[in-house]
């Protein structure tokens, strides 16, 4: 039943502008070829669960919808703004995109509150009380505002991603990037940082996550993807991939998966 | 099973702590674990700790016990006499003045004395960590104008000194403070700029650091000084102290900006990528998130640096310039005072030794201050 409210829910969103394009993007390291011809439509208010073993190019996929790589060959376009050697360009795009690290990479001689306000302020050119305002609410959100004053080394893992996942959304991203943000984080702490992006998930947001975390691919994603080496290989709902994979590559992938857990 | 064992250990009171024996804390457990902690120790503690003491009795002996403290009117015969046995303190009474403040006319020292005091004030006022604000640079702009006013005067009823009869303390202190203050800077923007992705840009920082770095000072200092004067049209000068200058600052610039390198290099790449993604510019990424982490772990080599450019300045002595090194050296050349070089070296090695020892200090406990946020 689940299974056909996600199509319906998927299909309807179809018909929004794309909120990410990726069409036939190539890109090497010196001459390793990590990413070929991959082409990917996400719509907005789409949750797609990218997954795949190590040195896939799934990081480098995503990597490359905010820049953080380049890409040799192909189109990426973030809301119809085409990524490019343009400045310009790139701010925009940035501007609209959140991204949450594996490694947190919160900002450690800063405070929580600092982190959280300091792109605001200086890249929304938000007033500082008005700032200090939203990532309140944010860190309220992923239930830590009591630790607005601590700095990143004084909290838990789990916490510092929690407080990652505030500080992209004090930037009012249109479409959230997360980078394997559980691969860090002892067990008990995978839980927490998993229940806030469930919860990121419920208002809408255009997310693009990857992660092994399968039980949250199935509660969220409206469509998974399967990479490796550097291809996409499956694409569909949880449920068309997770239990009826089509190639070999993605069936042992699933076999490794599961005999892991 | 399971359940008498948990009763078993349920049972057992929790043992109160107790403190440490009498022998392993404070003083005595300081010593025994130390210095005492078996024969061999033992030995080498007593043996070493006869000649400390003995070398101690004798300093204390010449420096201060059979010390002359003055003599009158260079009659320095009860130094000569006491040659040996006691220090001749009485040289520094006499050229006190000549080694702080060299040839610069009699009458003027409290300029120079209070340039020296000015620098001072600077140095503990930008110390002070709550007065670190953008309104700090226009003091230090302020203060570094009025020591040149002072030191040249010609204003206020203030007699022109030339530079050239400028000498002693004010001299090192001049050097190294606008040296620092302005290869600082300098060092920052080639150590970016050596990691920059422009080419051109990228090749000049290299250019300037490799270069600068491949000579040693001294031959910029004769090249400031000698050379660089017959590239100018005639008749043009430019200040011989300030050629020297700009050479020290040329030098530690690159020498700053490989140790401010190093702290770029040391920042984990996460942090770069954290701010790109957040979408902030070059500048803003730079300023917030790069430098101050960056600067924070090169405080160590940065302050070594510090210090050795400090003493570097007397190096200028070579392209006669009179710092003070060079004007304790004077001070002894004339007949009366000849052989009181001891005396004079241990009074310039201990003004060196203050300036660079508060340094080092100031380093620490600024590092353990900045970082706090380590520190879980």
């Amino acid at each position: 039943m689940s299974e056909t409210l996600d199509h319906v829910a998927s299909s309807a969103r179809t018909d929004a502008p794309p909120a990410i394009l990726l069409d036939k993007v190539n890109k090497w390291y010196g001459a390793l070829h990590v990413l070929r011809d991959v082409s990917l439509n996400v719509a907005l208010g789409e949750r797609v669960v990218v997954c795949g073993p190590s040195g896939s190019g799934k990081s480098t996929m995503i990597r490359c919808i905010n820049r953080l790589e380049t890409h040799q060959e192909g189109v990426i376009k973030v809301n119809g703004i085409e990524l490019s050697d343009d400045v310009k360009a790139l701010d925009d795009i940035r501007r609209e995109v959140g991204m949450v690290f594996q490694s947190f990479n919160l900002f450690p001689h800063l405070t929580i509150l600092e982190n959280c306000t300091l792109a605001p302020i200086w890249v929304r050119r938000m007033p500082k009380k008005e700032a200090e305002a939203l990532a309140m609410e944010y860190l309220t959100k992923v239930r830590i505002p009591e630790q607005a004053k601590k700095y990143p080394g004084q909290l838990s893992g789990g916490q510092q991603q929690r407080v990652a996942i505030a500080r992209a959304l004090c930037m009012k991203p249109k479409i959230m990037l997360f980078d394997e943000p559980t691969s860090a984080l002892d067990p008990e702490m995978i839980k927490e940082v998993l229940d806030t992006m469930v919860s990121l998930a419920e208002t809408g947001m255009t997310m693009i996550c990857v992660t092994h975390e399968m039980g949250f691919a199935r509660q969220v994603a409206d469509r998974v993807v399967f990479m490796d080496r550097g291809e996409i290989v499956e694409m569909g709902t949880p449920t068309q991939v997770f239990e009826t994979p089509q190639t070999e590559r993605l069936k042992l992938f699933l076999s490794q998966i599961l005999r892991g857990h | 099973m399971s359940d008498v064992t948990l009763n078993a250990a349920a049972t057992v009171p929790e043992a109160a702590p107790r403190s440490a024996p009498l022998t392993e804390v404070g003083l005595v457990g300081w010593a025994r674990a130390n210095l005492f902690s078996g024969w061999i120790s033992t030995a080498v503690t007593l043996v070493l700790a006869y000649f400390i003491i003995r070398w101690a009795i004798g300093f204390v002996d010449w420096a201060f016990v059979n010390a002359v403290w003055s003599v009158p009117n260079n009659q320095t015969q009860a130094c000569r006499d006491a040659r040996g046995v006691g220090a001749c303190w009485a040289v520094i009474t006499e050229k006190h003045r000549f080694i702080l403040f060299g040839t610069y006319p009699y009458e003027e020292h409290w300029r120079p004395a209070l340039c020296v005091l000015l620098f001072v004030a600077l140095y503990v006022v930008s110390a002070m960590r709550r007065f670190w604000r953008p309104s700090l640079a226009l003091v230090w702009v302020g203060v570094l104008t009025l020591i040149g006013l002072l030191m040249w005067g010609g204003v206020l009823g203030m007699p022109y000194v030339p530079q050239e009869r400028w000498g002693g303390l004010v001299i090192t202190l001049i050097l190294a403070t606008f040296g620092l203050a302005f290869a600082f800077p300098l060092a920052i923007v080639v150590a970016l700029g050596r990691r920059s992705n422009l080419p051109a840009i990228k090749a000049i920082c290299v250019i300037y650091v490799e270069l600068i770095r491949g000579v040693p000072l001294i031959s910029l200092l004769f090249m400031a000084s000698v050379m660089f004067p017959l590239f100018l049209p005639e008749g043009m000068n430019v200040d011989k102290l300030l050629r020297a200058q700009i050479a020290i600052i040329l030098f530690a610039g690159a020498y700053l900006a490989e140790v401010v390198r190093g702290g770029l290099q040391a920042l984990p790449k996460g942090q770069y990528e954290a701010a790109d993604a957040l979408g902030l510019s070059y500048w803003h990424k730079t300023g917030f998130i790069i430098l101050p982490q960056a600067l924070r772990l090169v405080i160590p080599p940065l302050v070594n640096t510090f210090i050795g450019f400090f003493k570097d300045t007397s190096l200028v002595l070579i392209i006669g310039i009179f710092d003070l090194l060079t004007a304790g050296k004077t001070a002894i050349i004339e007949p009366a005072w000849q052989g009181f070089g001891v005396e004079v070296y241990l009074t310039v090695g201990a003004i060196y030794f203050v300036f660079c020892f508060a340094m080092s200090k100031y380093s620490q406990s600024l590092e353990a201050e900045l970082n706090r946020h380590r520190v879980r």
